[in-house]
């Protein structure tokens, strides 16, 4: 047993048991933690498989972004547990059950024994050079077009997401900045011409006690 | 010695972990798309598994774009959690079901 | 030396132009320009097509045999317009030319009331065309555009009186009936042209003719290997049984005596009905390719010959009499036919195309006489009245009956006499058929003349009606508005000019014609088959077959047939009434014609009727808009209804789907593993 097998089998093992509490929690705050944890340990196992750069994209991205928006929206959000945890006890021996009767056969599926190769050398290494690098000489590459259309949909989903949640609130005063821009002096300043002077009240009657 | 079967069966149990998942909590619209994400990192970490065991760069090239698209599904997936319970006072699954036909 | 390629396309497109000329302009022309008309165009053609008999019989002018138009080439299969022109086609132009311009010229004087004057003039014009496209033609398709054409006209003049019910239900059983035949017929042409390869007559023949021809066989019912050309042929004589009138599709016949007398005349006696007799004689070469074929025809003709001649004796209304002869003289052309006889049966059709024109037109006349009164119990001593119509029918009966000298003598005689020859299967049965028929002809021959021209009449004029109701059908029957005479010149002309040939056509033609090779390649006999050729031998002469004719059993059977009805008919009308009561079952089958419409009737209309409810109910309503239709939409409802149930909304219903979906899909593929390891 190597070092690498002692930690991939640590790291295994964390990812395993913060996904099984990711489901099991009650509170989605807790969840949302969980799953970074998961995420956490994941990367590890990544990072053993020398995918270094996806090991570290997906800290950035998925605990970095996604993670956070996931906390964000479970905790902007008043949400009321109770009815939610309906039927979870009723609920589980038959998620249990799917879930063990797809493992066995996913596991007879991918035959454990059978797939015991060992892994081929490096092919970053061997050639030199980073694992960036030999993922970004076949993206930019071999996958361009996909990947313009990866950006493509990543501008979609943001810019679906903002008309998603945007509102207009009805009853707030706020600033109009077009209006203010367009806003033209005689709108706000009226010019009203008169006398300079005003001529004096009648004197005679002021004189006459 | 690490070989492809050990991550082979960690992404299994991974993926059955969040079928699991999505049975139990099956009203909360949160923990679902948490148990998707944990589907998708499954699916990823198969991919880097054979990636790396075959020395080919698709695999990862491939888990980029799966992460790309997958961030890209959370948030639209959290916006219409938002509008949805702005809109419903509640994100219980129960109660939403207008697409009954 | 050729005939001219104009002379023949200008016989038969006069009377087409006559028929468009007088249909369609014909509110715009008048009555009487489109009887000119129509008369001129066929007798232009009658005058050329005698012409051209001269020109082949006497000119020497070679057989003509061309293609003048082709219509439509696929592969090797082509359909042209083209003409053959042989001494047995250019025989039938001058008949049914012939026959036609009397018909035309009888017609000013029948029709001279009617409204539809210029129509039937359009008509039976467009009938000549149709005719001579259906002789001259010289393949299958475009014999059977004026087998076809002819059968249309036929419809349409039938039904020419529109407005009687009788006479839409009797053009529609003509149809009807004719359908039947020309499906078989139509079935022959095809069979033709997938076993000879070739539409046109020539190459069937060559093809049929070649040796090895007859090996091939077809098995229509399984374990039953029949010749192909047994099988060509039986098709094609449907055709001619539904054209011609064979037993058991005649029905349509007697019937259709609705239409008016001149088209009776010249469609159901002289030319469309002797199309079939014309059609086996010109495929003389694939029908001596079969004995069975030949048996079939010679047995149909027979029976046709005698027992729809019975019924003949029972009929009281004048046309139908006449129409029942035509059936038993069209079956003993078919008798002829079927002992290889297709001279005698071709000459028996000329002479009765003649003789039986004659005695239409010779009805007719009396029928104008008479205001349109076609029952002969009604009649009676007309001989006075109307003379040239007396004694022209006469000699048409005269010839009808067989009496020696005349017309109808030689062919008959010569058909008795080659059915005896032949030693054919059923010919025993045959020669019994028309020697019997001989005595039946002449039963009902002499009775509808002694019962119109002779005894006492049995008609009342009543003269105070005056000539203004002169309406024909305002009066009881047996009364007329005022006595009877002679009709118009334009009808007894034609009267006068047909009893011509009836008496002497026979002279001059017997010998050649039937005994003799005047018709050339154009019929072809087996040496084996030549009864008629075996006759010849003993034929020495019109004159001594005259004088040998007094010696014949046919003679003294007509003899016979003559004495009785005379007998009976003239001197002791009374006794038929006795005769009715003693023989009441034997005359109750002949008046109700052996009950074949009631058969057809209840199995052929009923049955159709029935089946077409119950395809109505059945596969209409109920398997098209019940199972079909309704049922593809209530099935789409019903199942759309439950799969709803599916559709419950939630979305981890669908998401528990998914997943049920995935293990069995990874059960799969784990399977398919498993067994392919």
């Amino acid at each position: 047993m190597t070092f690498p097998l002692i930690c991939f089998y640590l790291f295994a093992a964390a990812t395993t048991l913060a996904a099984l509490a990711v489901i099991l929690v009650r509170n989605p705050v807790h969840a949302a933690l969980c799953l970074v944890l998961t995420f956490f340990s994941a990367a590890c196992t990544w990072l053993l498989a020398d995918a270094e750069f996806l090991a570290i994209v997906l800290v950035l991205v998925y605990v970095g972004a996604v993670m956070v928006l996931f906390l964000f929206v479970v905790m902007m959000l008043d949400v009321d547990l109770d009815p939610l945890r309906e039927g979870f006890i009723r609920a589980l021996p038959i998620g249990i059950i799917v879930a063990l009767v797809m493992l066995a056969e996913m596991l007879a599926l991918i035959g454990v024994r059978a797939m015991d190769m060992p892994a081929v050398p490096d092919p970053a290494a061997a050639a030199g050079i980073s694992n960036t690098t030999w993922l970004a000489s076949t993206l930019f590459s071999q996958y361009l077009l996909p990947f313009e259309v990866a950006a493509l949909i990543l501008t979609v989903a943001i810019i679906a997401a903002i008309p998603l949640t945007l509102r207009h609130r009805t009853g707030v005063r706020m600033q109009n900045p077009g209006k203010q821009v367009l806003v033209r002096p005689r709108d706000r300043l009226r010019i009203v011409k008169m006398a300079a002077t005003k001529p004096a009240p009648a004197t005679e009657e002021a004189n006459t006690p | 010695m690490i070989t492809l079967a050990h991550f082979l069966t960690l992404g299994a149990v991974l993926f059955c972990i969040a079928v699991a998942g999505i049975f139990i909590n099956r009203k909360n619209v949160i923990t679902l798309l948490m148990a998707i994400e944990l589907m998708l990192l499954a699916v990823n970490t198969n991919f880097i598994a054979f990636s790396r065991f075959l020395g080919d760069a698709s695999g990862q090239v491939f888990v980029f774009f799966i992460l790309t698209v997958a961030a890209a599904e959370s948030a639209i997936g959290l916006a219409i959690l938002v509008v949805l319970f702005r809109n419903r006072a509640t994100i219980n699954v129960d109660k939403i079901d207008s697409m009954k036909g | 030396m050729m005939l001219s390629k104009t002379i023949l396309l200008l016989i038969v497109l006069a009377p087409l132009a006559g028929a468009l000329i007088a249909g369609l302009l014909r509110n715009v022309i008048g009555r009487a320009a489109s009887a000119t008309v129509t008369i001129a165009g066929v007798a232009l053609s009658c005058a050329l097509s005698f012409y051209v008999l001269h020109q082949l019989v006497w000119g020497g002018a070679a057989t003509f045999n061309e293609n003048l138009y082709t219509w439509y080439q696929v592969g090797h299969y082509s359909a042209h317009i083209g003409f053959l022109v042989d001494r047995l086609t250019a025989m039938m132009m001058v008949v049914v030319t012939f026959v036609s311009l009397m018909v035309h010229i009888y017609t000013i004087g029948y029709m001279a009331e009617d409204d539809g004057f210029s129509r039937f003039f359009s008509y039976i014009a467009l009938f000549t065309f149709s005719m001579l496209m259906l002789v001259m033609s010289n393949n299958f398709l475009q014999l059977f555009f004026g087998w076809e054409a002819v059968g249309l006209v036929s419809y349409l003049l039938i039904g020419f009186w529109f407005k009687r019910p009788s006479a839409v239900f009797a053009n529609l059983k003509a149809f009807l009936v004719n359908r039947v035949g020309d499906f078989g017929f139509i079935l022959g042409i095809a069979g033709a042209l997938l076993w000879f390869g070739s539409l046109d007559y020539a190459q069937v023949f060559a093809a049929a003719g070649a040796p090895g021809s007859e090996l091939l066989k077809v098995e229509i019912i399984p374990g039953q290997a029949w010749s192909v050309a047994t099988v060509v042929c039986l098709c094609l004589f449907v055709g001619a049984m539904g054209k011609s009138a064979q037993v058991p599709l005649h029905v349509w016949l007697p019937d259709s005596m609705e239409g008016p007398t001149p088209i009776s005349a010249l469609i159901h006696a002289a030319t469309m009905v002797t199309a079939g007799i014309f059609m086996v004689a010109r495929m003389s070469p694939l029908y001596e390719l079969s004995e069975t074929a030949l048996s079939v025809v010679l047995v149909i003709g027979a029976t046709t010959a005698l027992f729809t001649g019975l019924i003949g004796i029972v009929q009281n209304d004048i046309k139908r009499v006449v129409a029942y002869s035509t059936l038993s003289q069209l079956g003993y052309m078919t008798v002829a036919l079927g002992v290889s006889a297709y001279a005698g049966g071709v000459y028996h059709l000329m002479t009765h195309a003649f003789f039986k024109a004659l005695l239409f037109l010779g009805a007719g006349s009396v029928i104008v006489a008479m205001h349109h009164e076609q029952d002969m119990r009604h009649m009676g001593g007309l001989r006075k009245q109307m003379p040239i119509t007396w004694i022209t029918m006469w000699l048409g009966s005269l010839a009808l009956a067989g009496a020696p000298g005349f017309a109808g003598f030689f062919s008959k005689d010569a058909i008795i006499e080659a059915v005896g020859e032949s030693h054919r299967y059923g010919a025993g049965y045959a020669y019994f058929c028309v020697l019997a028929g001989v005595f039946v002809t002449a039963l009902y021959s002499f009775r509808l003349l002694y019962k119109t021209f002779h005894g006492k009449p049995r008609y009342v004029v009543d003269v105070h009606h005056g000539h203004g109701h002169d309406d024909h059908g305002h009066h009881a029957p047996g009364h007329l508005a005022h006595a009877p005479h002679e009709t118009p010149w334009v009808i007894t002309l034609p009267l006068v000019l047909l009893a011509i040939p009836s008496v002497l056509v026979g002279w001059s033609t017997i010998g050649p014609m039937v005994f003799g090779d005047w018709f050339g390649n154009a019929i072809h006999v087996r040496a084996a088959n030549d009864v008629l050729g075996e006759l010849a031998h003993e034929f020495h002469g019109a004159w001594a077959m005259t004088l040998h004719g007094f010696k014949q059993p046919p003679f003294w059977i007509a003899l016979a047939g003559f004495l009785v009805a005379t007998w009976i008919w003239l001197f002791n009308p009374g006794v038929t009434a006795r005769f009715k009561s003693a023989l009441k079952p034997i005359y109750s089958m002949l008046v109700n014609k052996y009950w074949i419409d009631e058969l057809y009737q209840a199995v052929f209309a009923r049955g159709g009727i029935a089946l077409g409810r119950g395809l109505w109910k059945g596969s209409d309503a109920g398997l098209i808009d019940g199972v079909a239709v309704n049922g593809s939409v209530a099935l789409v409802d019903r199942t759309s209804a439950t799969v709803r149930w599916l559709q419950s909304g939630y979305l981890y219903h669908y998401a528990f789907a998914m997943i049920l979906g995935l293990i069995a899909l990874l059960a799969g593929v784990w399977w398919v593993a498993q067994t392919a390891l």
